[in-house]
């Protein structure tokens, strides 16, 4: 793991009433891709726009490289943002766009031609350089925004849902783009997003926020599958979640079934909520070879896999197979004790 | 084209002829002749109303118009940019307000405000019974081109404040944010951002003061008096009182052309401007 480069300590922000980011904690190191994650008013902008030094923190501290950033202004932090809409300058044209911080910084005349030209061919925008940005597709500004960024070798690049305004391909191949981008500049990227799956596709840390406060912070794998509470399971990916107790280690019980899981150390009979992931379910066509039996309701094609909903005597699962089993048919249901994440009860942390 | 559409545009086709071609065209014809202007018969061509308007008295009334009107225009632009900036910059909350302040003024008779002017700035105004009861000497302000310069600053800021805080209200905060981002403190952003981006704006404000300022003749008339007439006044002169329609529309033709100049010059700049970006 790379070295500590920006720490978080209790970060606050209000807006009246309203607390939009809540005594933060998190530590970022060189060379990261970490995402914040969450629905939208939770913070994860905020959060952002204070690392930027767009919004003042009310309390809290934020350090970077062990010194305190809280009243340094935008433009003396070694730090560049890509906007939500881009924000180029319509007044000048690509390659002014790119050259803009360089020029501010005096940059000798050569030097900026040789490295905003690198840049731009970097983004895939050779040949632009006099366009007005106008006059680009949205993901051509998209770059243009990107690379006006980049040229100035910031140690970390803010960005914020910067793929919010691309269609689903352009989106996906600019994901893919982006991810390779960090690799090879090396610098840390905070990213903004509300699209778990972009989350979990491009980040090393995903840190996933709800109402202002952190819920978790953990590789994609970690909170894909081993998600903390009710709302970060809801939050990524589909999932069957159940209100259950555990009566002993490695046991948890709920509609009258006992099963095996892996988890311990909960208090014996303490109620928890587990979490089944659609794909993890396996249909045995003998009712009696499962754990739990249900009669097949409703059955979606998805592609890849049929999505079905299977209604037992307490519950509806979700289950996501490739192989389909009609409608009104009895089914069994197995599960295996990995598949289960037991989460302490409770919706979220507040 | 549809053709039922192009037929709707033929009652403002002779609205324009009868109203604006024709008037122009005889304004034209005068200009260039001499005689009784009710007998057509009696009109000879002549440049004799162009040779007068290079008499130097008539020289120098024009210079002072131009003069005055640019100088008037500055001054708007010097305070209306810096007060367009404070509105637009206004919690959106009071900008209503704030913009209203700025706007009543035009709301009331242009006559009114400058007879307002009238009376604080004469030799016993407000301003000099002021002066005198702080135990300064008195302002010679009025008649004068001095009071005429107040009047016109007066009357004409709201039309330098309102484009250029159009423009201005509509650059995105983000584009701010990211020259920020990118090194630029407050000086660098606005001059490498927010200046440029208001070019359009000041530009039309430069328009919307400078043609009527130079061509003004109530407001010189009013508080310039008769020993400092504006171009505005000497065409006024010419049509109501001296009767000389033809010397009149010669002055009227040379206004409009100096217009019609400053305008080709101003949209020049505008069209640099905004072409700027292209070069490297």
């Amino acid at each position: 793991m790379g070295k500590v480069l920006i720490e978080l300590k209790n970060l606050t922000k209000r807006y009246g009433d309203m607390t939009a980011v809540d005594h933060i904690n998190l530590t970022i190191r060189e060379n990261e891709f970490v995402t914040l994650l969450g629905p939208s008013g939770c913070g994860k902008t905020t959060t952002l726009r204070m690392i930027g030094g767009f919004e003042e923190p009310d309390e809290g501290e934020i350090y970077f490289e062990g010194k305190l950033l809280n009243n340094v202004p935008p433009y003396k932090r070694n730090i560049n943002t890509v906007f939500q809409r881009y924000a180029l300058f319509t007044h000048l044209n690509v390659f002014e766009n790119v050259a803009f911080g360089l020029r501010i910084k005096k940059v000798p005349k050569h030097e900026i031609e040789q490295r905003v030209k690198r840049m731009l061919k970097m983004v895939d925008l050779e040949g632009f350089e006099k366009r007005y940005v106008d006059s680009l597709s949205g993901g051509q500004q998209q770059r243009v925004a990107i690379a006006r960024a980049l040229v100035n070798e910031p140690k970390v690049l803010l960005l914020d849902e910067p793929l919010g305004a691309l269609d689903l391909k352009l989106r996906k191949e600019m994901q893919i783009e982006l991810l390779d981008m960090q690799r090879r500049v090396g610098i840390t990227f905070i990213y903004v997003t509300h699209d778990q799956e972009e989350a979990l596709t491009m980040s090393d840390t995903v840190v996933v926020m709800n109402k202002g406060v952190i819920q978790q912070v953990g590789t994609p794998q970690d909170i894909y599958n081993e998600p903390i509470n009710r709302f970060v399971a809801d939050f990524i990916g589909e999932s069957n979640i159940i209100e259950a107790t555990m009566p002993e280690d490695f046991k948890v019980a709920f509609d009258g079934v006992v099963l095996d899981c892996v988890d311990k150390g909960f208090e014996p009979n303490e109620p928890v909520d587990i979490v089944i992931r659609p794909e993890d379910i396996r249909i045995v066509t003998n009712p009696d070879e499962g754990m739990i039996k249900g009669t097949v309701t409703s059955v979606v094609f998805k592609g890849v896999h049929y999505e079905m909903l299977i209604q037992s005597d307490y519950r509806e699962y979700m289950v996501h197979r490739t192989m389909m089993f009609p409608v009104g048919s009895v089914v069994g249901m197995n599960i295996q004790p990995a598949d289960i994440q037991v989460m302490k009860r409770g919706e979220a942390i507040e | 084209m549809n053709k039922k559409l192009r037929l709707l545009a033929y009652p403002y086709s002779v609205w324009m002829g009868i109203f604006i071609v024709i008037p122009l065209f005889l304004i034209l014809v005068y200009s260039v002749t001499t005689g009784d202007i009710h007998d057509a018969s009696s009109l000879k061509l002549s440049g004799e109303s162009y040779k007068k308007v290079l008499e130097p008295i008539y020289l120098n009334i024009i210079k002072d118009s131009f003069v005055l009107a640019a100088a008037s225009t500055l001054i708007c632009l010097l305070l209306g940019y810096p007060a367009a900036m404070i509105i637009s910059n206004t919690n959106i909350k009071y900008r209503g307000l704030v913009l209203v302040f700025f706007i009543v003024p035009i709301w009331m008779n242009f006559l009114l405000r400058t007879y307002a002017w009238m009376s604080l700035l004469s030799p016993n105004g407000f301003l000099n019974r002021f002066l005198m009861w702080l135990g300064l000497p008195k302002l010679e302000l009025m008649p004068g081109q001095g009071a005429v310069l107040v009047g016109m600053v007066y009357n004409f800021l709201p039309f330098m404040v309102l484009p250029i805080y159009t423009v201005l209200s509509k650059i995105d905060k983000n584009v701010l944010e990211a020259a920020s981002d990118l090194g630029g403190n407050k000086i660098v952003t606005f001059f490498r951002v927010v200046l440029p981006l208001s070019v359009p704006g000041v530009v039309s404000g430069i328009t919307m003061v400078f043609m009527p300022a130079v061509s003004t003749f109530i407001i010189s008339g009013l508080l310039g008096g008769s020993k400092t007439p504006l171009i505005g006044d000497l065409i006024e002169q010419q049509f109501i009182s001296s009767r000389n329609w033809h010397f009149g529309s010669a002055l009227s033709i040379i206004l409009m052309v100096m217009i019609l100049i400053s305008m080709a010059i101003m949209s020049r700049i505008d069209q640099n401007n905004a072409q700027e970006g292209r070069k490297v």
